[in-house]
């Protein structure tokens, strides 16, 4: 997995790497069950303060992509997020609103939206669906 | 709780010249606090009172909950600091200031401290006066880490030197976070270190701190902004919140904080765009709000307001 990040950016560093993490797991580069490297050696790789990347793990862990097993690190989640189905369609809702608004402000219709949806999923197709 | 370290009103002047005028902040377990200002803010002067070289004049510091003006020998040594200059004595060898350093700490990891040392490329038998810049900084923290300390303090330990050896620095201090949860207090010019490592920051201007915050609730809060029309004194009186106007070239950027509704109405006004979402790199704000000399219009009051908000 090719972590990388920009400390400069205005996005605060752990959301980075959770979001790093959750495409990294989308593109299928990881699948279930691979290892994460410790929080020590992704602090260590990133020069960062390891508080941030245990920080992106406990966040990681709560949204259910990564398990952590005792004694041996953090892996991928075998399972998806394990949220109620009406949780996570209320939450698909709110992502697909969010894309349907910014996307009209940067002066998009219905067709490009669409579009550049159905694109994004062939150029980069997702990996199996994952069980909830 | 006991805080590892804390500033409560503290003042200290030399002569006429007051350094510290009511230096208040705190330094939270495990956490990497940044003190920032520019040179003579009374970076160095916070930390020697701090660590009891130097008495304050008003207020007081403490370390582990034990004021700094009294210090046990047990106290300082759960503290590991490094100095500006990274003084060492020039006729020992690498070997001898680890030994010493071993001698004077209740624990010190001299194996981990020798494994460091090799990775580094510290020769044991070098004397200290013959080493590099760099390689005297390594030391330094090398034998300030190795004790396991649970606070270390270092003042600006990256004086000085190249992007390579301040990369091995930043390892060494990972290492010790990682290890121990130890707190830290660094004193630094170098912004983007600050980016990678700090949980806080606090820029130190005027004897006070003015920015006392989150690195990422900084980054969260501080927007900037473009604005081609309208003078620089009647933007930072009209547009609320708005800390600073830069002068650019065919306007002025704006650095704004919490930007509301009557912020983005008064940017329209002045021609702006939507204000997009783009804070300022670190640098660019600390330059800002560290300018001396700008001049005070009626806005001043609503900047100095916004800034007791990020206090």
């Amino acid at each position: 997995m090719n972590l990388r990040i920009d400390p400069a950016s205005p996005e605060p560093i752990f959301e980075q790497i959770v979001f790093r993490v959750k495409n990294a797991v989308a593109q299928g580069e990881l699948g279930g069950g691979d290892r994460l490297p410790s929080v020590r050696e992704l602090a260590r790789d990133l020069a960062i303060n390891p508080n941030t990347v245990a920080r992106a793990y406990e966040t990681l862990e709560a949204a259910g992509v990564i398990v952590r097993r005792q004694g041996a690190g953090c892996f991928v989640s075998e399972r998806g997020s394990g949220l109620a189905t009406s949780e996570r369609r209320r939450r698909l809702d709110e992502l697909v609103d969010r894309l349907v608004t910014e996307g009209f402000h940067l002066g998009y219709g219905a067709r490009e939206l669409r579009d550049a949806l159905s694109e994004r999923l062939s150029a980069n197709p997702l990996p199996s669906k994952r069980d909830a | 709780m006991t805080l590892p370290i804390r500033f409560d009103d503290v003042h200290r002047s030399f002569g006429e010249k007051p350094v510290l005028r009511g230096l208040t902040f705190t330094v939270r377990p495990g956490e990497v606090y940044a003190l920032l200002g520019r040179n003579g803010a009374g970076k160095t002067t916070a930390m020697r009172i701090l660590l009891g070289f130097l008495a304050p004049l008003g207020g007081k510091s403490e370390l582990l909950g034990c004021d700094s003006r009294r210090l046990t020998p047990q106290v300082r040594a759960r503290v590991g600091l490094v100095s500006e200059g990274h003084a060492l004595y020039g006729w020992m060898s690498v070997e001898e200031v680890l030994a010493f350093e071993a001698g004077t700490r209740a624990r010190f990891e001299l194996t981990k401290a020798r494994a460091l040392r090799e990775r580094l490329g510290l020769d044991p038998r070098a004397k200290v006066g013959t080493l590099s810049r760099g390689q005297r900084a390594q030391l330094s923290l090398l034998a300030a880490t190795c004790g396991e300390p649970e606070i270390l303090v270092l003042d600006d330990p990256a004086m000085g030197l190249d992007a390579v050896v301040r990369r091995d620095l930043l390892g060494v201090m990972i290492d010790l976070l990682s290890d121990t949860g130890a707190s830290v207090l660094f004193s630094t010019h170098i912004l983007s270190d600050v980016e990678r490592i700090a949980d806080r920051i606090g820029i130190l201007h005027g004897g006070r701190l003015l920015v006392d915050a989150t690195l990422d609730d900084l980054k969260g809060r501080v927007d900037t902004c473009f604005v081609p029309n309208g003078e620089r004194a009647a933007l930072e009186r009209d547009v609320p919140r708005c800390l600073a106007a830069k002068p650019r070239v065919g306007g002025h950027e704006l650095f704004l904080v919490d930007v509301g509704d009557d912020t983005r109405r008064a940017l329209v006004r002045f021609g702006a765009q939507a204000p997009a979402r783009r804070a300022p790199a670190l640098e660019d704000l600390f330059v800002e709000l560290t300018a001396d000399a700008r001049p005070i219009g009626a806005g001043a009051s609503t900047a100095q307001e916004s800034l007791e908000v990020l206090r």
